[in-house]
């Protein structure tokens, strides 16, 4: 994140570099002392529901592709070319774990997602912030979310499903692709 | 002969219905023969009782008798000293004990005597091994080492490598590992951040840990070391991360590294020199690791070593095979792809390669070669040869005379359609073109599937049967190859898969073979693969465990069904037995569903997207209904 902030991958909309900014802030503030609370609304948010005291209601980061079709499918390809998919598959997870059920680790709001991918995480998921550019990121995580079920506007069809379409009889119709293939 | 034919088949009819009637088949019938004598009684359970008189040690030291096909244990094996001190009982991997107080007249009494709870949802696929009055079982990963009193359970030590955790993310099917090995006064065992570490046998203190591979390049490492001489034989996984595969021989007293081998590039890192004599001529010529590659594509090619290793001390040779090449699609590697998905014969004291012979030259279908090689002496052809048995994952099973390299036979034991046979001549497979995969291409009903005929699970022979009992698996696959993109670290596969069952629908098959007569002597299907490893005892019974929590034990000669308990969570492990210091005959193995096949209930994978796993969640979507996960270890013993 740091690195990236400084050789700046700015070609995104508003909204990314807005995040962006808001994370180079963080980081640089929490290197100095300890964050302030609602400094916390950032890409580097809450993985926990539970805030001792009272509560404090964050402002929401929205992915700047949320709902954007050509974004999600940007992201649907960059998720196979940056080998997302050789652990997670279809959503359904191998090595990592799966984006079909209602269990996201270490949450699934798009800061959680960004932070997972930028980051890693401790059990396997390996930091690509230095490999993938930040608006890439957005892309991935914007498709990755797509795929969660219980998504109003599911992922659009994608590129390739050959496996997935040509074959029937199974529990398919209800699978990650469900109803929405083409 | 017809008397004895009759008899086999009423004692077939006797038997439990899920015993297939493979001995009904008439070019099985010979084969039979002797097997049949031998079960006395027709429907009777209980065969004739046995001498229970004499001391374990007196009982033991008697040579097994000569079984009808010939088939025997390699003339250098160890009388039974009642231990069980390496995964595969002995360098002959046969995973035979002469213990007999267990046969098939009492094994229904089997009674659990204690258990010890990992607390690990991960696979558990070791091996308890068994040393004087202590039990030492090795965990997936966080890889605890744990030593138990045999008499009871008792905790005496836990050692904790402490590997790291990003280790998991480079892990391709569970984060599983396969057992330990015990010599003079040490364990050996792997760690999935690859390091071999030694440990006092007695104390639990470290004694020497040696990193060999590195995460961030893919690597891992998941097998059971081999020990033989002052050598520790280890190999790395990681061929779905294109890594470049590799054994590795440690000095057992130092931990320093004898040698290394890999299984790509030029002959002096594949340890090829003068003494390197292939049986086959497609496996002659200089530095064929390099030229049977696209132009670097050796670099990232696999040929890891994740399986069996095997050493005959008369030959002086290491046997042991070699992993896929990668990525699967293999229009991303024009060639042969050596040393790939093949079987090295190495000398144990340098390393350097004696003969190979490859099984799958230019994999497209995940064949890994390293499957457990049996060593055993029969007769071929009215001549005594010294042969290795070995199931490999294609759906073949070799006979390989283990001097040389010479392919005797080679004969389906699986549903198999990817290829119509093995051409004896030139050792090469003969392809199904059908079947062949491609980039863009979807290619329906691969049989067998990605995780073979016969995955890891490794068989058991046993010298009084001659028969060879193979857990296995009855999958076949949709394989669609894709563009792969290397980055090091992150898997390098190139394809997606869907695994179905095979013909008639069940998964698993506990197979009896014949090597003798390259024949099956009969089958049983299970609903899920047989992913745990088989052992056979002079009891002539046979045991397993199934992934829906059955531990079972069959008669060796017939099959029949003759006790089965369930256990807390599925098995996919190793069943050992040993004698206790109260001179009883125990048995023991681990539960704790995982590896690639349990994936689903051990990392919890969506049973909604049959991609995932590398394809094998789609034939395993049922599995969470019949088991969850979590390992233990289990004692039995009779009454």
């Amino acid at each position: 994140m740091f690195l990236r902030c400084r050789s700046g991958f700015l070609a995104a909309g508003i909204g990314v570099l807005t995040v962006l900014a808001a994370s180079c802030e963080r980081r640089e503030t929490s290197e100095r002392r300890m964050p302030a609370p609602g400094r916390l609304d950032t890409p580097a948010g809450l993985e926990s529901g539970l805030q001792p005291g009272a509560a404090i209601v964050f402002p929401e980061i929205r992915n700047p592709y949320e709902g954007d079709a050509s974004g999600i499918s940007e992201g649907r390809r960059l998720y196979q070319w940056y080998n997302c998919s050789g652990c997670h598959f279809n959503g359904g997870g191998g090595i990592g774990p799966p984006f079909l059920d209602a269990d996201w680790i270490y949450g699934r709001e798009p800061a959680n997602i960004f932070n997972s991918i930028v980051r890693g995480r401790p059990n396997g998921m390996p930091a690509y912030g230095r490999r993938i550019p930040e608006q890439q990121v957005w892309q991935i995580a914007a498709y990755v979310a797509s795929l969660d079920p219980r998504q109003p506007d599911r992922a659009p069809p994608g590129a390739r499903e050959p496996l997935v379409q040509e074959e029937g009889g199974d529990r398919e119709g209800t699978g990650p692709r469900g109803g929405q293939q083409r | 002969m017809w008397g004895g034919q009759v008899q086999f088949l009423h004692q077939l009819s006797c038997r439990a219905d899920f015993v297939k009637r493979w001995g009904a088949r008439p070019a099985v019938r010979t084969a039979l023969l002797a097997s049949a004598l031998l079960v006395a009684g027709g429907c009777q359970r209980e065969p004739a009782p046995r001498p229970t008189a004499a001391t374990p040690e007196q009982r033991t030291a008697a040579p097994e008798p000569r079984t009808a096909n010939g088939v025997r244990e390699a003339a250098w094996t160890k009388e039974e000293d009642g231990q069980w001190a390496m995964a595969a009982k002995n360098w002959a991997n046969t995973r035979y004990s002469r213990l007999d107080q267990i046969n098939t007249g009492n094994v229904n009494q089997l009674r659990q005597v204690w258990s010890f709870n990992t607390g690990i949802a991960a696979g558990h696929e070791a091996a308890p091994l068994v040393v004087g009055d202590t039990m030492y079982v090795v965990t997936p990963y966080p890889n605890v080492l744990y030593a138990l009193d045999v008499r009871d359970g008792g905790l005496r030590w836990s050692y904790r490598p402490r590997p790291v955790r990003a280790a998991q993310g480079v892990a391709c099917c569970d984060v599983v590992n396969r057992g330990a090995a015990y010599a003079d006064g040490r364990i050996f065992f792997n760690t999935l951040d690859n390091h071999t570490v030694a440990v006092d046998a007695k104390s639990g203190k470290e004694v020497w840990k040696t990193k060999l591979g590195d995460i961030n390049l893919g690597e891992s490492m998941t097998m059971a070391p081999l020990v033989a001489g002052n050598r520790v034989l280890v190999g790395n996984s990681g061929g779905e991360f294109g890594v470049r595969g590799w054994i590795t021989a440690l000095e057992a007293g130092s931990g320093k590294i004898a040698w290394r081998a890999y299984h790509t590039g030029p002959d002096k890192d594949a340890l090829i020199g003068a003494d390197f004599r292939p049986f086959y001529a497609g496996d002659r010529g200089e530095d064929l690791g390099v030229k049977t590659w696209p132009p670097g594509q050796w670099k990232i090619g696999g040929g890891t070593v994740w399986g069996w290793i095997s050493y005959d001390p008369e030959l002086d040779m290491v046997y042991y095979g070699t992993g896929n090449p990668g990525p699967w699609n293999p229009e991303l590697r024009e060639g042969d792809n050596k040393w790939t998905c093949g079987l090295f014969a190495r000398r144990l004291s340098d390393g350097a390669a004696i003969w190979f012979v490859q099984f799958v030259p230019h994999d497209e279908h995940d064949y890994d070669g390293v499957n457990e090689s049996i060593l055993v002496d029969m007769p071929w052809r009215g001549e005594e040869r010294k042969v290795l048995l070995h199931p490999e994952r294609t759906g073949f099973m070799y006979v390989i005379d283990r001097t040389n390299g010479e392919i005797l036979s080679a004969e389906p034991f699986a549903h198999t359609n990817w290829a119509t046979g093995v051409d004896l001549q030139t050792s090469r497979p003969i392809k199904n073109e059908e079947k062949a995969t491609g980039l863009g291409k979807v290619v329906r009903n691969v049989c067998p599937a990605a995780p073979g005929a016969k995955d890891w699970q490794p068989s058991a022979f046993s010298p009084r049967t001659g028969l060879l009992y193979i857990p296995h698996n009855n999958l076949c696959m949709d394989f669609e190859g894709l563009e792969a993109n290397y980055i090091a670290g992150t898997p390098y596969v190139g394809a997606e898969v869907k695994m179905m069952p095979g013909p008639s629908g069940h998964r698993g098959e506990f197979t009896a073979w014949d090597p003798a007569a390259a024949k099956a002597v009969w089958k049983i299907e299970e609903r899920f693969p047989a992913w745990s490893g088989a052992l056979a005892t002079a009891g002539d019974v046979v045991f397993y465990g199934t992934m829906d929590r059955w531990f079972k034990a069959v008669n060796a000669v017939t099959g029949q069904n003759l006790w089965q308990h369930r256990l807390g969570s599925g098995i996919v492990s190793q069943p050992s037995t040993f004698r206790g210091p109260d001179g009883k005959q125990y048995l023991a193995v681990m539960s704790g569903v995982g590896g690639w096949a349990g994936a689903i209930v051990s990392g919890q994978l969506s049973a909604e997207d049959g991609t995932g796993a590398l394809g094998f969640v789609n034939a395993m979507k049922d599995l969470p209904e019949h088991t969850a996960a979590g390992g233990a270890v289990h004692v039995f013993a009779l009454p």
